[in-house]
């Protein structure tokens, strides 16, 4: 069977849920192999086999991870000495970055945000704002396709994993973009935005930042994480990071929860393919309730700390 | 200091988007085209460069004849001049072909900076900015949320799920900007009577020595198979919340197992 190479999405071998999405899928298309760059493979090691990672290429050298290309340089690397039938990689912008310059390199091509893949490698995606369901391949050597997050489901098949170390001197052009710090702003303790299977998000009608903190109660008593509409970002109330939308994350959780958010084009574009979506917003004309499965005309300031009571009674 | 902003014309936002059943591309027609708003942000990051360290600010856009609507408006935020490559063979370009082109004409221009947005809006890739890094063999400075440069030395703040990374480099360099990174300014009356007059060249793939079959449908590393419109979502359940919205919402979510 064919070799399919997923790319371990990861922080210091703490694997992340797309990582075991993509290597279930590669399951489905041909023989799993995985690639993982940087430190901490011994700590993701049992969870890449139990995923069913036949073979894992580990490239360990740290400056692969300190400068921006460099993982490009060793993705390159082994799709030329592997030949794999293919390669995935998560969505998310460092990944799809490599892929695209391994891709450049190899000369093959490069289907972004890829929500399914089907025979053959074909791949779906969401385009226009989830307007418009596309399914594209490949057409020019190794596919690479990159895969949104909660797209695909992931099941074990454990398996016996060897491990294959990879050393790629690195070209000088690869060692120009050194990251120097690493910042970790202050850790919600909450699920990351793009995997989490709820995201609760604010918009224009928080009011201001200090009321997000309703956002946040309802998101913990959930187990859920907490996103925001541009207009809530641009605005200074959450984090930029956490904006969901056309500028944003694009997600696709089990559950959304909009509150306050009107439902502009701009913010619909990032959540429209969640699975189940719950609106609470006062203006009953807001085009946001056309994509609800469960809306609320009413007040935030009162339905959500009801809600959040709710949820802690029910729990 | 001379710095380039590479620009997209893109589909308003606010407008349907759909695909031509004949080409499969993107209908530009149908929508209004505006400069891809990502690309606003460049362009200011480009002139504060410049007002910061003197030079020049170049614009640079693909694009059909009627993408010099927006190079007409980036110049007139306040650029020096702009290149426009405009060819019938780059109908249906990917993305590897659009980062050669866009590489074979940032050749011809003598840049320290190479500043994108960090997507455009219509295709969503966001990938461009790094394949134009590497086949420059530049630095990538990509999702910037600051820019800094320091005689040789830039540095930016690049985004990440947790917080960010601090990233150096030596000019030359490749950067593309989130928008948080600044407020664009709006074009000003002299401004836009000054952009009227500001040199602009327009280049074919023949200038750049590209070969047509290399580019456009003909040369793309993908193609579309098949496409449909998404079903509209319908039925949801809305009530008006008199006082018991939030244990109606709650049952609902107990339905669904979320509870």
């Amino acid at each position: 069977m064919a070799e399919v190479l997923v790319l371990v999405e990861h922080t210091e071998g703490d694997v992340k849920k797309v990582t075991l999405e993509m290597l279930t899928k590669a399951r489905e298309l041909g023989e799993a192999s995985a690639l993982f760059i940087g430190a901490g493979y011994d700590t993701a090691a049992a969870l890449l086999a139990e995923y069913g990672a036949q073979k894992v290429y580990v490239a360990a050298d740290p400056d692969v991870a300190s400068y921006i290309g460099a993982a490009a340089e060793v993705l390159a690397h082994v799709v030329t000495t592997s030949q794999p039938a293919a390669v995935l990689t998560s969505s998310a912008a460092p990944a799809r970055e490599a892929a695209a310059r391994a891709a450049l390199r190899t000369g093959g091509g490069i289907l972004t945000d890829v929500v399914d893949i089907e025979a053959g490698f074909v791949g779906r995606q969401d385009v226009f704002g989830g307007a418009t369901v596309v399914k594209s391949a490949v057409t020019a050597g190794t596919p690479f396709l990159c895969v949104r997050p909660n797209a695909l489901s992931a099941s074990p098949a454990p398996c016996e994993s060897t491990r294959e170390d990879v050393t790629v001197a690195l070209s000088e052009a690869a060692k120009t973009a050194k990251v120097v710090e690493r910042v970790t702003e202050a850790k919600s303790g909450r699920p990351e935005l793009g995997e989490a299977s709820i995201v609760v998000a604010g918009g224009r009608g928080m009011g201001s930042g200090e009321n997000f903190s309703l956002v946040e109660e309802l998101a913990d008593a959930l187990g859920a994480a907490v996103g925001a509409s541009r207009a809530a970002t641009d605005a200074g109330w959450y984090p930029h990071q956490m904006q969901v939308g056309q500028t944003g994350k694009t997600v696709s959780p089990q559950l959304y929860i909009a509150v306050g958010i009107s439902g502009a084009i701009q913010h619909r574009a990032g959540m429209q393919t969640s699975k189940t979506i719950v609106v609470i917003n006062k203006d009953a004309e807001s085009p946001i309730f056309e994509l609800a499965d469960f809306g609320i005309v009413g007040d935030l300031f009162t339905v959500l700390p009801a809600l959040t009571a709710e949820v802690k009674a029910r729990k | 200091m001379n710095i380039v902003a590479c620009v997209k014309q893109v589909p308003d936002t606010w407008a349907d988007k759909k695909l031509l059943p004949t080409t499969l591309t993107l209908d530009r027609e149908s929508a209004d085209a505006v400069m891809n708003e990502l690309d606003e942000y460049a362009v200011e990051a480009a002139l504060r460069l410049k007002e910061a360290h003197g030079g020049t600010v170049t614009i640079l856009t693909m694009g059909p004849a009627k993408a010099t609507q927006t190079v007409r408006k980036a110049l007139s935020m306040g650029a020096d001049a702009a290149v426009q490559v405009t060819d019938d063979a780059l109908v249906g370009s990917c993305v590897m072909a659009t980062a050669r082109v866009l590489a074979a004409a940032i050749g011809t221009i003598e840049t320290d900076v190479v500043v994108f947005g960090a997507e455009a809006t219509d295709a969503r890739t966001g990938v461009v900015p790094a394949l134009v890094a590497d086949l420059l063999a530049r630095p990538q400075l990509t999702l910037a949320n600051t820019l800094e440069v320091d005689g040789t030395t830039v540095r930016i703040n690049r985004l990440t799920d947790s917080g960010y990374d601090v990233v150096e480099a030596q000019l030359p360099v490749v950067v593309s900007v989130v928008e948080k990174i600044n407020e664009p300014r709006y074009p000003s009356f002299k401004g836009i009577m000054a952009a009227k007059t500001r040199p602009l060249t327009t280049l074919t793939l023949a200038d750049l020595g590209i070969d047509p079959a290399s580019v456009g449908s003909a040369g793309a590393t993908t193609a579309i198979r098949e496409y449909a419109d998404r079903p509209a979502r319908s039925g949801g359940e809305i009530v008006t919340d008199a006082g018991d919205g939030a244990a109606k919402l709650a049952e609902f979510l107990h339905t669904r197992k979320f509870l």
